[in-house]
């Protein structure tokens, strides 16, 4: 019995030791380089794995970062300018700071501004209703509000309201990955600059029917009148096709063109109230207010 | 046994309301909206400009490529304006506007009715004619006749194929043009034989339409080399492909055309604007559109003038039935429905259904439970469930290798699922994706 033992742990220890020693050969033959900078640097990136860089994942980024000999224009808009300076930090190579962006939706089409003029019962998905016609109300160009933008948010940064059928951005949790601009087929999403304190003045409109026509369909669209242009100081707004659009690098923030609206579709996020106080200022007001007043309600919800 | 293709199809009920009433001519609408893209292609170049005096027939947007078409006007009249109108796209879509005054015809058409059987031009010359005359496949797609009639070199044709199938429920405007201009669509088709230089032409025409089978079987022994053939009813029938494989079992490869088989396929419509333009020098301005549905008064068979307002067809079919729930432009399988009504008749027009509110719901969604059905009825023998989810997975690599391209979009997995899943819309969506993905490559 025990000499049956013996020879079989003998046999087998031998085999083992055997192939130890074959498979240390061909590790060794076949041995792959691989840099150990690029195991550092996807430990430095948030594993967010949201493709908002534009390459396959996290890792996919850190190969690409590590190969790369000018990495300015590579960015991770999650981890932001923090993670890209202690990327830059370990592969010895400079990156410049850039901006913050912000994911901000441009339409205010809720159901009180913009008329349902027919019913769409087919398949849930913005990309599909897009492909078969215009949408449920008068304007071509606005929110479908069938959520293909919350769908692909991997950071719970964007929800329907379900009062205004319209998403909205919570900006703290919004990493401007883009998914949300690349999914939505009406092209409403723009990243746009965060600025201080998460101040922002943008055209919450992107119809480009002619005054007459999109105003009957939404009473908060852009009507092309360019008042906004006349009045900006510094020529940061420019008008193409009936559509005001705010350049945000060239925008101070100053708050006149909000003012001149006649439509209100110019939106000043996040401002303190004014001081001087107008009535023919209150529909300006409203909506601001209107717009403090979710943000409060979001907070809120989220604390619970 | 009766022929028809192999693989899956469904047999929806028909439904053929409309088959017993004549083709009536649409009185003139007071204004025509006639969008300049109506074919499959570059959208053509509008010619003419506010204020501008047109008659019947003038061309008004010239073709903007080969695959392209030209438009004409359908009515005489002033253009009022050059605008973005809503059309059955579902769009706003740049289409010139006409006040209607009159009717006053481009001289060089000839108006009588007499049968003209001599075909005076060559082959290149009828090619030339149609392309001017802006001919497109009045099936329902809207391909430009004269790309079809182009045969590139190395290509041998040897059988025309005439689609009189109208396998779509409800329509019947290729029942009666067969019924009412027989003649003339079998001189059609002799000119697109010659074009093509072939002689041996099959008309295909399913056995729910025994008068028209039997009427032009009578007429056909005066017109050599055109067969007539009876088809089991069976959709989708009337795509090319199923067609071809009917009528003479080949089978069009994956990703190719039918002219890889030696067969080049037209609709009974195109024969007869073919045989208007070519021997009465017509172009094509006015087609045959079905008004329909269950319970629409007068159901009808219209010869309307492109660019009328869907209204006026449905009046004059007997005003909107009080439970219409949708309105659809096409046959209730491959149609789509209307959120105007206002929207213009454009070419591809081929019916207008109204359906009462219980039938234009949707059924409700449930989960796939992998019955298969829709693998069963796939004429193009794809996996519908497959591509469905594959697409909303986004997995674009995938859906190609599974062939999603070949897909016909006939809606017969939509139609048989038990689940009610929109599985044609993900396709279409997922198609339209990797259609894209290949563009770019090609680039």
């Amino acid at each position: 019995m025990s000499t049956t033992i013996l020879f079989t742990i003998i046999s087998l220890s031998a085999i083992g030791a055997g192939a130890a020693i074959i498979l240390y050969f061909v590790a060794q033959k076949f041995k792959v380089y691989e840099d150990p900078r690029i195991d550092q640097v996807e430990e430095a990136l948030p594993a967010a794995n949201c493709g908002g860089c534009g390459y396959p994942g996290c890792r996919g980024f850190a190969e690409a970062l590590v190969k790369a000999d000018d990495i300015s224009d590579l960015y991770c808009p999650v981890g932001g300018n923090e993670t890209m300076g202690a990327v830059a930090k370990i592969l010895g190579k400079e990156v410049e700071a850039k901006e913050p962006l912000v994911a901000v939706v441009r339409c205010s089409g809720s159901p009180e501004h913009r008329k349902r003029v027919n019913e769409y019962d087919g398949a849930s998905s913005c990309a599909i209703s897009s492909a078969l016609y215009a949408g449920e109300t008068n304007c071509q160009y606005g929110c479908l509000g069938l959520g293909d933008c919350v769908e692909v948010c991997d950071f719970d940064a964007i929800y329907m309201d379900e009062e205004t059928g319209l998403p909205v951005v919570v900006d703290d949790n919004c990493t401007a990955c883009g998914a949300c601009v690349k999914a939505c087929p009406n092209d409403i999403i723009e990243l746009r600059k965060k600025n201080k304190k998460d101040r922002k003045i943008f055209v919450s409109c992107v119809n480009q029917d002619k005054g007459g026509i999109a105003r009957k369909a939404c009473k908060v669209a852009c009507i092309g009148c360019g008042k906004c242009v006349k009045v900006c100081p510094f020529d940061a707004i420019t008008m193409e096709n009936y559509l005001a659009y705010i350049d945000p690098n060239k925008c101070k923030l100053c708050r006149k063109c909000v003012t001149e609206c006649p439509t209100g579709a110019i939106l000043e996020i996040n401002f303190p109230p004014r001081k001087v106080k107008e009535e023919k200022k209150d529909a300006a007001k409203e909506k601001k207010a209107e717009v403090s007043d979710k943000k409060e309600n979001d907070s809120s919800t989220q604390n619970k | 046994m009766l022929k028809t293709f192999t693989k899956g199809g469904v047999h929806p009920a028909e439904s053929k309301y409309s088959a017993d009433s004549a083709i009536e001519k649409l009185p003139l609408p007071k204004t025509v909206s006639i969008p300049v893209a109506q074919h499959i292609g570059v959208p053509s170049k509008p010619v003419v400009k506010k204020g501008d005096k047109v008659k019947v027939g003038d061309i008004i947007a010239e073709s903007a490529g080969f695959v392209s078409a030209n438009i004409h006007s359908s009515v005489s009249g002033t253009v009022s304006k050059i605008d973005n109108v809503l059309d059955s796209t579902g769009y706003k879509k740049p289409s010139v506007i006409i006040d209607v005054e009159g009717d006053e015809w481009n001289e060089d058409i000839e108006q009588s009715t007499d049968l003209k059987k001599e075909i005076s031009l060559t082959d290149k010359e009828i090619v030339q004619k149609i392309n001017q005359s802006g001919i497109v496949g009045l099936g329902g797609a809207t391909f430009p006749s004269h790309v079809k009639l182009s045969v590139p070199e190395g290509k041998k044709i040897d059988v025309l194929i005439i689609n009189g199938v109208e396998c779509e429920p409800y329509l019947t405007s290729d029942h009666r043009l067969m019924l009412e201009k027989a003649e003339e669509m079998l001189v059609g088709i002799q000119i697109l034989m010659k074009a093509l230089s072939v002689n041996r032409a099959i008309i295909g025409i399913e056995n729910n339409k025994p008068d028209a089978i039997e009427y032009l079987s009578g007429l056909i022994k005066n017109y050599p080399g055109i067969e007539v053939q009876e088809l089991k009813v069976k959709y989708p029938q009337g795509g090319e492909k199923q067609l071809i494989k009917a009528l003479i079992n080949r089978e069009v490869p994956s990703g190719g055309l039918p002219l890889d088989v030696g067969a080049v396929v037209h609709n009974v419509g195109t024969a007869y604007a073919v045989y208007e333009a070519i021997q009465k020098n017509k172009p094509l301005f006015e087609r045959v559109v079905t008004v329909t549905g269950q319970s629409v008064k007068k159901p009808s068979n219209f010869m309307v003038r492109i660019g009328t307002p869907v209204n006026d067809l449905i009046e004059a079919a007997g005003g909107l039935p009080e439970d219409t729930g949708k309105v659809i432009n096409g046959g209730p399988m491959m149609g789509k429905a209307l959120n105007d009504l206002d929207v213009p008749v454009a070419k591809g027009t081929s019916g207008i259904l109204i359906l009462p509110d219980e039938m234009a719901a949707r059924k409700p969604e449930n989960n796939c439970i992998r019955c298969a059905k829709c693998v069963s009825v796939c004429p193009q023998g794809l996996e519908p469930y497959l591509l469905n989810k594959l697409t909303q997975l986004e997995k674009n690599d995938i859906l190609e290798q599974n062939g999603v391209m070949d897909c016909i979009e006939c809606g017969s997995c939509a139609f048989t699922c038990p689940a009610g899943l929109p599985l044609l819309d993900y396709i279409r969506l997922g198609k339209s994706r990797v259609s894209r993905i290949l563009r770019s490559r090609k680039q």
